[in-house]
């Protein structure tokens, strides 16, 4: 990794979801040097493990296609995977980052035939399907990964499952001994996309995500509803594989509360009316879904897409913010209390599968690594303006898709204002 | 009490959430709530309550006045925490229960026959005069309030918990004659009556 060249006029991005790679894609294409780092083993990000996208229900395959033809082919884009950035140093136009890059014990020989896979028989979660499947310990990321090379997990290291994916290669692209390296780049700028993280829901005691087998996240229900994913597209109850016809949806799970999130995630409603028609498109006329609500946040364009998840017979809708869940341990059916707000009636309400929708939270401490401002949630607020570290995307705040998009582009464009300040003072 | 009711409902007229926040022990807090139910959906005791606290809240802001000061709702409050702890904006809203019953009580709204406001003024009354609850006094006092045989059948339904206490020492049963409370208890009724004037002073109450 020692040919990485970096100067005060490259800019570094890190993070290789959805917001950096359009950030290093565009930045790029303005004719700055890039450097794009990702902490995982593949870029993508939270959004190619998502099923559909609202509101067009399209599939994120196609705009991470897209952005991945874009990036793959532009010569000034350096990409660096299962990089970790420890520190970042200096100022506007000058700063010195700190950057871990973990082995990934296989070479730029894979083909991803997948022999190495084949031949290693210890298993670990997929953290791709947030742990609902096990995969083997010599692994493709994803379907989609880039780069389209093999990983092999640490935990195998020294056991005989390591020596024989080593023995079944044969482009020779397994090297065991590889060691984590410590670099510093040079930067003019930085655009700081490290995302968000699903907040632990296991901490919203009353609702039981970690004692209840059938109470779920939408994470996770995106993973039960994409093909590709742990139950091949069947929405199933992890406690017994039923069919789960009827789904309760609880918003505000973790957000818009003091003891949790003090902010609105944003995406959460929008997330679940969307996952109402994945409802639809399963089980048909079947399908019974109930949103907890404490007020629908579909802004602006989105109000269409609310008014017609409203139109379906097959969701309802409880204004009220679920008071807690209880298991009937017989049929593993959960069962929600509350009391609602359109006539106070206290109701138990029994589903097969209960998801929580819940809120986004910054997926890295960036106070600890670089001098930003953040807001009181985490998020990268705009700094005082001699500044070259600009947030984007989720890092930045609760955002969707496509105002992650926005919020990258508006990033890139100050950090390249900072880079031709520094080009120019130097002539 | 009833003058008291009077120029408060005249001082506040068509402004019932104004009256809570300024008279209302934590009144300040019943704008904010969301109206998200957590609370209701939280009480052990909610399927007793007329008016859950998330509908009292919105009954204050609707200026529903005699039906909040007069209903049995508050009353029902055991002071579990459970609303105050899963609350999304973190009121009070235990305090704020008891804060609604104590008004009440005091503007004479409150319904003369609530169980729990009778104990309240019972256990109020017994510890104001010595300093120290007198527990025989009071217990005795409780069972017998509403007459002679009702006495004797609450009693005898309870009197195995009594003998148990006896045992092991938890009730004194010549406490009627032993009792011997603080002692400066003229400081002590000093000392409560002056409290008294300084939150009459404070909220407002002339009578």
């Amino acid at each position: 990794m020692a040919d990485v060249v970096a100067t005060h006029e490259t800019i570094v991005v890190v993070g290789g979801g959805i917001s950096g790679m359009t950030a290093a894609v565009e930045a790029a294409e303005t004719g700055k040097n890039v450097i794009l780092l990702e902490r995982a083993p593949s870029l993508g990000g939270r959004v190619s493990q998502l099923y559909k996208y609202f509101p067009k229900l399209c599939h994120p395959t196609c705009g991470m296609e897209i952005n991945l033809r874009r990036l793959r082919g532009h010569k000034r884009i350096k990409v660096l995977t299962q990089a970790e950035v420890s520190k970042i140093e200096g100022h506007a136009g000058d700063y010195k980052l700190s950057v871990t890059l973990h082995p990934r014990y296989v070479n730029d020989n894979c083909t991803a035939c997948g022999e190495c896979g084949q031949a290693v028989s210890a298993e670990i979660p997929n953290p791709f399907d947030y742990g609902l499947s096990r995969m083997k310990a010599a692994y493709l990321p994803s379907l989609m990964a880039y780069p389209q090379r093999y990983v092999i997990d640490p935990s195998i290291l020294g056991t005989a499952d390591a020596e024989k994916a080593k023995a079944a290669c044969k482009y020779g692209a397994i090297d065991l001994d590889m060691k984590p390296e410590t670099i510093t780049l040079s930067a003019g700028a930085v655009v700081w996309a490290t995302g968000w993280r699903p907040y632990d829901a296991a901490k919203i005691q009353p609702y039981g995500y970690d004692r209840f087998a059938n109470v779920i996240t939408s994470v996770e229900f995106e993973r039960l509803s994409d093909p590709r994913g742990p139950t091949a597209g069947r929405v199933v109850r992890p406690s017994d594989g039923k069919e789960a016809k009827n789904v309760a949806f609880i918003q505000c799970a973790g957000s818009r509360d003091r003891n949790h999130l003090t902010h609105c995630s944003r995406i959460c409603c929008m997330a679940s009316l969307k996952q109402t028609t994945y409802m639809r498109e399963h089980f048909g006329d079947e399908a019974q879904s109930t949103i907890y609500y404490i007020d629908i946040r579909a802004i602006d364009r989105f109000e269409d897409f609310y008014q017609k998840v409203q139109a379906d017979p097959g969701v309802r809708f409880l204004k009220s913010k679920v008071a807690n869940i209880t298991e009937d341990e017989a049929t593993g059916d959960v069962i929600l209390h509350g009391v609602d707000t359109e006539g106070y009636h206290r109701y138990d309400n029994r589903h097969d599968l209960c998801v929580l929708a819940v809120g986004m939270e910054p997926s890295v401490d960036v106070r600890s690594i670089a001098d930003v401002r953040v807001d009181a949630s985490g998020f990268i607020e705009l700094g005082p303006t001699d500044g070259g570290i600009f947030g984007a995307g989720c890092a930045a705040n609760a955002l969707d898709v496509n105002r992650s998009v926005q919020s990258a582009t508006a990033s890139v464009l100050r950090a390249v204002q900072v880079v031709n300040r520094v080009a120019k003072a130097e002539g | 009490m009833g003058d008291i009711n009077r120029a408060m409902a005249e001082q506040y007229r068509n402004d019932f959430l104004k009256e809570v926040e300024a008279n209302v022990e934590e009144g300040q807090w019943v704008k904010m709530c969301m109206q998200c139910g957590v609370c209701s959906g939280s009480c052990p005791l909610g399927p007793a309550w007329e008016h859950p606290p998330q509908e009292i809240f919105m009954m204050i802001r609707a200026g529903r006045r005699d039906e909040v000061l007069k209903s049995e709702s508050m009353w029902m409050c055991t002071s579990c925490y459970n609303c105050i702890v899963r609350c999304p904006r973190e009121l009070p809203i235990t305090h704020i229960m008891h804060g609604l019953a104590n008004y009440a009580h005091r503007l004479g709204l409150a319904p003369k026959m609530n169980p729990t406001r009778r104990f309240a003024k019972k256990f109020w009354n017994n510890l104001a005069k010595s300093g120290r609850v007198n527990e025989i006094e009071l217990s005795v006092g409780l069972y017998f309030m509403d007459g002679f045989k009702t006495g004797i059948a609450r009693a005898w339904a309870m009197k195995d918990i009594g003998i148990g206490m006896l045992k092991a020492k938890r009730l004194n049963p010549f406490g009627f004659l032993t009792h011997k409370g603080c002692k400066d208890k003229k400081g002590i009724h000093k000392m409560l009556k002056k409290a008294r004037e300084i939150e009459d002073r404070r909220k407002g109450f002339t009578a």
